[in-house]
């Protein structure tokens, strides 16, 4: 199955490039966990912007004006640089909360549906923390390097936990029970924490719109003011914020993963649980350990998130959650460069999306979603192991 | 038997849902010993390891290892106690390397020159492996493979190791080698539990034998002496 193709990270798009590599260079830590996952990253952007660009040209082509005294073709060049950057900024978001799928799925064989919920507690913890900072005083004289560190951190940790607890007390029971079982459990999860999530903030702030304090923050209003060629762009701080804290977590991530002794133990799990125990090592920890993981980067994901939009809500978790499972299918669920590269190209699609849907009368921005979740249709029709999740031969 | 016991299993019934695989089995190994447990497809011989090794709970019965009863208890931790159990099909982590396969053998070793000194000793049992460290588990041969169990299991260290049929699916040639190697490894100090179908095989290299027949035990004696027995030779060692 092509839960089988989980963790094949050496067979990314990137390996054709790398075989002119030598093999010394290939072995060195260097190479292996900041070369090779950061130029991946680089290369799965420049790929997929480059086909979406294309692809935009092509829509161009076709319905050169579609509004009077609108063409389409200039507006795209005129946008592109700032689409692109949109686009890897969400699609950054979304591969951290795909992660979270892929990683459980990995493991578990079982979608978590839970975890829209986890990133969800990530982003009302990133405002809970930054609201007590604001609090306490310290807010104006919080760097950018110390605050976002603080909601990342913060938010992270504590829904790293509660994607442990779920799994505890909800999922571990019904291990072995048939397959729909922890899904409908899931599900039923998601409403609940929606719930006590919204009367918590009820009880403890009379609101459940949470707005971070972002409003007196300087730094965050001034753009970054990039240059290409005649082009000026604006680039947003909280782009590269979460950008920046982004790729630092996945390089991380896929260090501990692919690096580390429990990361091994971790695939080892993930490909045979009897064994695995019968190699001395604890499948259950292994399993919590995983959802921490995931459940982390999805906690952390939110509150990038959320300081992204300003505003969150209890239900903030629904659509991006469902977008990032998007992103894992995309890639090929189980598969974590997959969930990379899905979270990216559906980032970066949905961006050039809202950028040419605005120029169509009948369509609108709104029609987005319709478009992406179509994507997740025809891949669950056409290719269910996903861009990446090809099948393996095992020999047993 | 004047030998110290260290596995010894008593009275075990072991079910799957309401398939009554082993019914009251017992049985002893003591240390230093290979003992085979003979018997044709479906007779209970994996069952019984399994049961051994925590991966099935006996409905009835005890295993004692080393004299403490060991029913209960989670199979990584039956794992660090020294009971190795390589079973049916070799389980190679297919997407890992050899080298990461025998490195999660080495789960347990918290020193890394304790870790480094079992990795060249399994090099030097089995040196096919050495030559193949960075190749994916799953793209080994089928002997290969079965060498790679061995080798992963050695790494915990195990006072007993349960082999289960290392000699499926291989070519004569590999059937002979897999074989000295076991003898080789029980040299080593090693108790050695074997679970063959390929009775004569077994029976040369082991000790003492039991022949198991629907989750039952027949008849237990010798290696020697079994191999003598007509009934045996009728059954198990194809002889008319
Ligand atoms: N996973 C299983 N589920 C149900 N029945 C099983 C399972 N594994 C084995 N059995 C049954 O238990 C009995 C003993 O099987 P097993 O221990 O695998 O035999 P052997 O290893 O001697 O060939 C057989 O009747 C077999 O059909
Ligand atoms: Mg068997």
């Amino acid at each position: 199955m092509s839960a089988e193709a989980y963790l094949r990270p050496k067979r990314g798009l990137a390996s054709p490039l790398t075989g002119v590599i030598p093999e010394e260079v290939r072995q060195t830590w260097f190479y292996k966990f900041l070369l090779f996952p950061v130029g991946q990253m680089i290369i799965f952007i420049v790929g997929a912007s480059a086909v979406l660009t294309l692809l935009a040209y092509l829509v161009a082509l076709l319905v050169p004006e579609p509004r009077p005294g609108i063409v389409l073709a200039d507006q795209i060049s005129r946008q592109l640089p700032g689409m692109i950057i949109s686009g890897i900024t969400i699609g950054f978001v979304y591969s951290m909360v795909a992660l979270g799928y892929t990683l459980v799925y990995g493991v578990l064989k079982f979608i978590n549906f839970a975890h829209s919920e986890i990133f969800m507690v990530g982003a009302v913890t990133g405002y809970e923390i930054m609201l007590r900072i604001q609090e306490a005083g310290l807010l104006q004289q919080m760097s950018p390097f110390m605050l976002v560190p603080t909601l990342v951190i913060g938010s992270g940790l504590l829904a790293g936990l509660l994607a442990v607890l779920i799994e505890r007390v909800a999922y571990r029971p019904l291990r072995g029970a048939p397959r729909l079982v922890p899904l409908i459990t899931a599900i039923g999860l998601s409403f609940v924490l929606q719930d006590v999530v919204r009367a918590f903030f009820s009880l403890t702030r009379n609101a459940f719109n949470l707005t971070y304090p972002l409003n007196n923050l300087e730094w965050l209003r001034a753009p970054v003011r990039l240059t290409f060629g005649e082009a000026n762009v604006n680039v947003r701080v909280t782009s590269i914020l979460i950008v920046v804290s982004a790729v630092i977590m996945l390089v991380a991530l896929n260090y501990f993963v692919n690096g580390t002794k429990w990361g091994r133990a971790i695939r080892a799990t993930s490909q045979d649980q009897t064994m695995a125990g019968l190699l001395g090592i604890n499948v259950n920890l292994m399993i919590s350990l995983t959802f921490f993981l995931g459940g982390s980067l999805g906690g952390a994901s939110g509150a990038l998130y959320g300081l992204n939009i300003g505003t969150v809500t209890p239900y903030v978790g629904f659509i991006p959650g469902l977008k990032a499972f998007t992103a894992a299918v995309l890639g090929g669920i189980g598969n974590l460069t997959g969930a990379l590269l899905g979270g990216l190209t559906l980032g970066i699609i949905e961006s050039f999306l809202n950028g040419i849907l605005v120029y169509f009368p009948a369509l609108g921005t709104r029609y987005t979603d319709i478009f992406t979740f179509s994507i997740l249709i025809l891949i669950l029709i056409f290719r269910p192991s996903g861009l990446l999740g090809e099948k393996v031969d095992e020999k047993v | 038997m004047s030998m110290q016991t260290v596995l010894e299993l008593e009275n075990l019934h072991t079910y799957y849902g309401h398939i009554h695989a082993l019914k009251g089995i017992s049985m002893t190994v003591g240390r230093g010993e290979i003992v085979t447990l003979i018997g044709t497809n479906g007779a209970g011989k994996s069952t019984t390891l399994r049961t051994i090794s925590g991966v099935l709970k006996p409905k009835r019965g005890t295993v004692r290892y080393q004299g403490k009863d060991i029913n209960g208890m989670r199979v990584h931790d039956i794992a660090a106690m020294g009971i190795s159990h390589v079973p049916e099909g070799r389980r190679i982590f297919p997407l890992l390397t050899v080298l990461e396969n025998l490195e999660l053998g080495g789960w347990n070793v918290k020193d890394r020159a304790v870790a480094k000194q079992r990795m060249e000793r399994a090099f030097e049992l089995f040196p096919r492996l050495k030559e193949r460290v960075n190749q994916k588990g799953g793209t080994l041969s089928g002997g290969e493979q079965q060498m790679l169990a061995i080798a992963r299991a050695l790494m915990t260290d195990p006072d007993v190791l349960l082999l289960d049929e290392p000699s499926m699916g291989l070519a004569p040639v590999l059937v002979e080698a897999i074989f000295d190697i076991i003898t080789e490894i029980n040299k080593l100090g090693k108790t050695i539990l074997l679970v063959e179908q390929n009775a004569l095989m077994a029976l040369e290299v082991a000790h003492r034998g039991y022949v198991l027949q629907t989750g039952e035990i027949v008849l237990s004696d010798s290696a020697k002496a079994l191999a003598a027995d007509e009934s045996v030779r009728k059954a198990y060692l194809g002889e008319a």
